[in-house]
């Protein structure tokens, strides 16, 4: 299991989900489905920041970049290479 | 030519997007003053049609009030239309002094400044009392008009879960290394109708040395015994920092906003707010309107009394009919139907039975949790009352959802 991944649904899961029995995985559209909406967004980012100490630009943290776990993993991994 | 028949087919296209997505705005026109019976024309091109108007904010019926119409127009005669100047050249009479300390003991704050709107009111408060080495922590319901201030504003923001105090705890602790701390929460939210819980707020701002801003607009002159908010309801009257509210709802309802506070943070926001700034003053007509409210209301709870014994009876009615709608106290009662094209439908027929309400969806509301919101007013009569509630229950059995839970109606119409 990908660490980073899990870690990353992890935060999702605790900061934006209320219903418990909501599932949300790796490829749930988060931004896109209204689970997270763009102003709330910015929590997600500033957890990804300090994580994994980067800085992210607005051009980069996009809600189309933001929308699932993994377009956001591939994100990190463009800066952590 | 700069608007040429391509960059016209481009608008037109972006237009028609927003249509498909059933997110278009249709043009409703009513041909009578505001109140609890109006006229409508809709569709556009329609003739007029009598209806009930259970969607307008004239929370305490005053938007056509004689003593209110009687007060704009003496002030019309005795102080002109315009002051063709922004505040702080030569837009201010005594009157918009006079109004913001009426204001400023209603709500029982240090000070007040007057806006052009509450909308402009939040834009500008932001920017005019943080900086980029502040926080703010928002709510994630707070409306739009906050959130466009926030972004607006070089300090960082952060936000909580809904009305969760847990979850503003852990955000306060999270934050606890950064110079200002301002937590930001509407009074009452304008789509559940839900009352935020600025008693716990304050004690989490003290805990925490955060400051605390409210938006009341859909609270003040009704909320609390005597009607002066949500920090009335909740006995904190002298614990919030800074509200902002408007007079384009219970208050008159014509238009202008304030932002009311601590002293200093109010003198700031006349130094440096963008929207007071730069933006006409605040009409004589509607402030010596103004005026007269908030003393019809600091002399009689009446009105605020009678919106609450509504709300109550429409609450106990309508949950008796079968509808779903989401517990509370306030006159905004969401009916919850989940599905957009079903709260559209809905709506739709309720104006074929002489109602005037709205189908909310995504994204003005979360995703699946598309509602009609049933808005109640001190205008309203019982017999008003008892037609909205006959209508929603001979339109409910139409669709077949009395007596259905969110289960049932997600079952039958899906998300």
């Amino acid at each position: 299991m990908d660490e980073m991944k899990t870690d990353v649904l992890e935060y999702v899961k605790d900061e934006y989900v209320d219903d418990e029995d909501e599932e949300v995985t790796f490829d749930t559209p988060l931004i896109s489905s209204g689970l997270v909406d763009s102003f709330s967004m910015v929590s997600l980012k500033t957890f990804i920041e300090k994580k994994y100490s980067l800085k992210l630009s607005d051009e980069e943290a996009t809600p189309q970049a933001f929308d699932t776990v993994n377009s956001i993993v591939e994100l990190v991994r463009k800066h952590t290479g | 030519m700069a608007y040429s028949d391509a960059v016209r087919a481009e608008f037109a296209g972006e237009i028609e997007g927003i249509r498909e997505k059933g997110l278009y705005k249709e043009k409703r026109f009513i041909w009578s003053s505001q109140g609890a019976e109006i006229d409508v024309e809709f569709p556009e091109g329609a003739g007029h049609a009598k209806a009930l108007n259970f969607c307008a904010n004239n929370y305490l019926g005053l938007s056509s009030h004689p003593d209110v119409i009687a007060a704009a127009h003496e002030t019309l005669d005795d102080r002109g239309y315009g002051m063709s100047s922004v505040r702080f050249i030569c837009g201010t009479q005594d009157i918009h002094r006079e109004l913001q300390d009426r204001v400023s003991e209603f709500l029982g704050m240090e000070a007040t400044l007057l806006f052009p709107s509450c909308m402009d009111a939040n834009a500008g408060v932001f920017e005019a009392v943080l900086g980029a080495d502040d926080v703010i922590i928002a709510d994630r319901l707070i409306h739009a008009s906050l959130v466009d201030g926030i972004r607006l504003c070089s300090a960082q923001y952060d936000t909580f879960k809904h009305m969760d105090m847990k979850h503003l705890r852990k955000k306060l602790e999270l934050h606890s290394d950064k110079r200002r701390t301002l937590v930001v929460t509407d009074g009452v939210f304008s789509m559940d109708g839900d009352l935020a819980p600025i008693d716990e707020m304050c004690d989490l701002c003290d805990e925490y040395g955060a400051m605390l801003l409210v938006d009341d607009s859909h609270a003040s002159g009704f909320i609390g015994p005597k009607g002066r908010g949500t920090h009335e309801h909740f006995g904190v009257m002298d614990r919030v920092d800074i509200i902002t509210t408007t007079f384009g709802k219970a208050l008159g309802g014509a238009s202008g906003g304030c932002v009311s506070g601590r002293r200093e943070l109010v003198e700031l926001c006349r130094q440096k707010a963008r929207p007071y700034l730069f933006s006409n003053s605040l009409a004589p007509v509607i402030v010596g309107a103004t005026i007269r409210v908030i003393e019809l209301l600091s002399s009689s709870t009446e009105r605020r009394d009678k919106l609450e014994k509504n709300t109550a009876y429409f609450r106990e009615q309508i949950t008796a009919a079968g509808l779903n709608i989401r517990e509370g106290e306030t006159p905004i009662v969401p009916v919850m139907l989940y599905n957009a094209k079903l709260a559209n439908d809905m709506a739709r027929d309720m104006y074929a039975e002489g109602i005037y309400v709205i189908g909310f969806f995504f994204p003005v509301v979360p995703a699946g949790q598309a509602r009609i919101r049933v808005q109640l007013s001190a205008a309203h009569e019982k017999e008003h009352i008892d037609k909205c509630v006959e209508a929603f229950r001979k339109v409910g059995e139409k669709y077949g959802i009395l007596g259905l839970d969110k289960k049932g109606i997600v079952d039958k119409y899906g998300l």
